[in-house]
């Protein structure tokens, strides 16, 4: 009797339990295959010399994606340099979002860093993104250090009082935790293929 | 001169009659979400620049005109990005919205998202559904199709 009583209460409890759905902060994120703008198929793992990574889901039609496309430039030029590269993702349903808008932008806004194409959503699933941009910085060994926003101010730059991503790859490269490890902010809802 | 006076004055009259969105702070917001009362609050969270915000707003108001035991507030986020209430003002008047809006005037989202619903991840379009009187509420984070608000006024009236 005792021991179904513990059956029953263990079964209560994982039917009470939410089903987890993408990375917390300290989760071992996975790596990815995903086709860039210039064609090629682009992993984590193909920067054999990373200090950490920068994973973006972005999209070219959410206002606040344009509002950070040259934040995530000059983020791009900072850390690329110091070993910790910008890796933005796609995962946007819709026709302004299609692969040819994707290089149609990146060519525009020359951007130096992949801005691969992730048509499943799978990736973004797996992550855990649900707004555009939706930024998730990784240690090497892929352990997540922040989850959030780029910064505090998505109007503009100048009214930016804290930089949440660039704090957390200065401690990824000092071996540190990051000071501020998630936050939440207003902003496009990632289209999901099927109506969820 | 006198009557370039008075036009003036009339284009002004129309510009306040159309426009006098309220703004609101987070505790009035919360209030809202909060204080115990017979009617389910319905609250939907958008912003002029969100597609699908767009598209679903029709729902709110057909809510409106098929359920009067219910109250609806738009609360427009656009002041995140772009703090002109002219904006929202203009696209209530073209829409003819005839729901209540107001504009949540509010900086440094990160340390009020959690305050209006922790499970919320700050992304438009979204929904909130209370019975204040329970305090059962459902969340929504993705845009509205037919019946769903139905659905959810049903669910948490039960």
């Amino acid at each position: 009797m005792k021991r179904l009583m513990m059956i029953v209460i263990a079964l209560v409890a994982v039917a009470a339990s939410p089903v987890k759905q993408g990375f917390d902060v300290g989760d071992q994120a996975t790596d990815f295959k995903l086709k860039n703008v210039d064609g090629k198929l682009v992993s984590l793992s193909d920067y054999k010399d990373a200090k950490g990574y920068v994973v973006i889901f972005d999209c070219n039609t959410c206002p606040y994606s344009k509002a950070y496309s040259q934040r995530i430039i000059n983020l791009d030029r900072k850390y690329t340099a110091k070993g910790i590269p910008v890796i933005a993702i796609n995962a946007n349903e819709g026709s302004g979002d299609s692969f040819e808008e994707m290089v149609r932008i990146a060519n525009k806004k020359k951007f130096n860093h992949p801005y691969l194409y992730d048509e499943t959503q799978a990736v973004a699933k797996a992550y855990g993104a649900t707004n555009t941009p939706h930024v998730f910085v990784l240690t090497k060994e892929l352990k997540v250090a922040y989850i959030g926003a780029i910064d505090d101010s998505p109007r503009n730059e100048k009214g930016v009082t804290k930089r949440y991503v660039e704090d957390a790859i200065e401690a990824v490269l000092a071996g540190k935790a990051a000071p501020i490890t998630k936050t939440k902010a207003i902003g496009c809802g990632i289209k999901w293929r099927s109506a969820s | 001169m006198k009557s370039v006076g008075l036009l003036v004055l009339g284009l002004t009259l129309a510009a306040t009659a159309a426009g006098q969105i309220p703004q609101i702070k987070l505790k009035e917001l919360q209030h809202l979400l909060t204080t115990k009362g017979e009617r389910v609050q319905v609250v939907n969270f958008w912003a002029t620049w969100c597609a699908p915000c767009v598209k679903e707003l029709p729902l709110f108001e057909k809510l409106r005109q098929e359920n009067n035991s219910v109250d609806i507030t738009l609360v427009s986020m656009d002041f995140d990005l772009d703090p002109d209430p002219g904006k929202v003002e203009r696209f209530v008047t073209r829409k003819k919205l005839q729901n209540k809006v107001v504009i949540l005037a509010e900086t440094d989202p990160n340390s009020w998202i959690d305050k209006i619903d922790k499970n919320w991840s700050g992304a438009l379009p979204a929904t909130l559904v209370v019975n204040t009187k329970t305090g059962k509420r459902k969340l929504v984070q993705h845009e509205l199709h037919e019946g769903d608000l139905e659905k959810l006024i049903t669910e948490v009236s039960n």
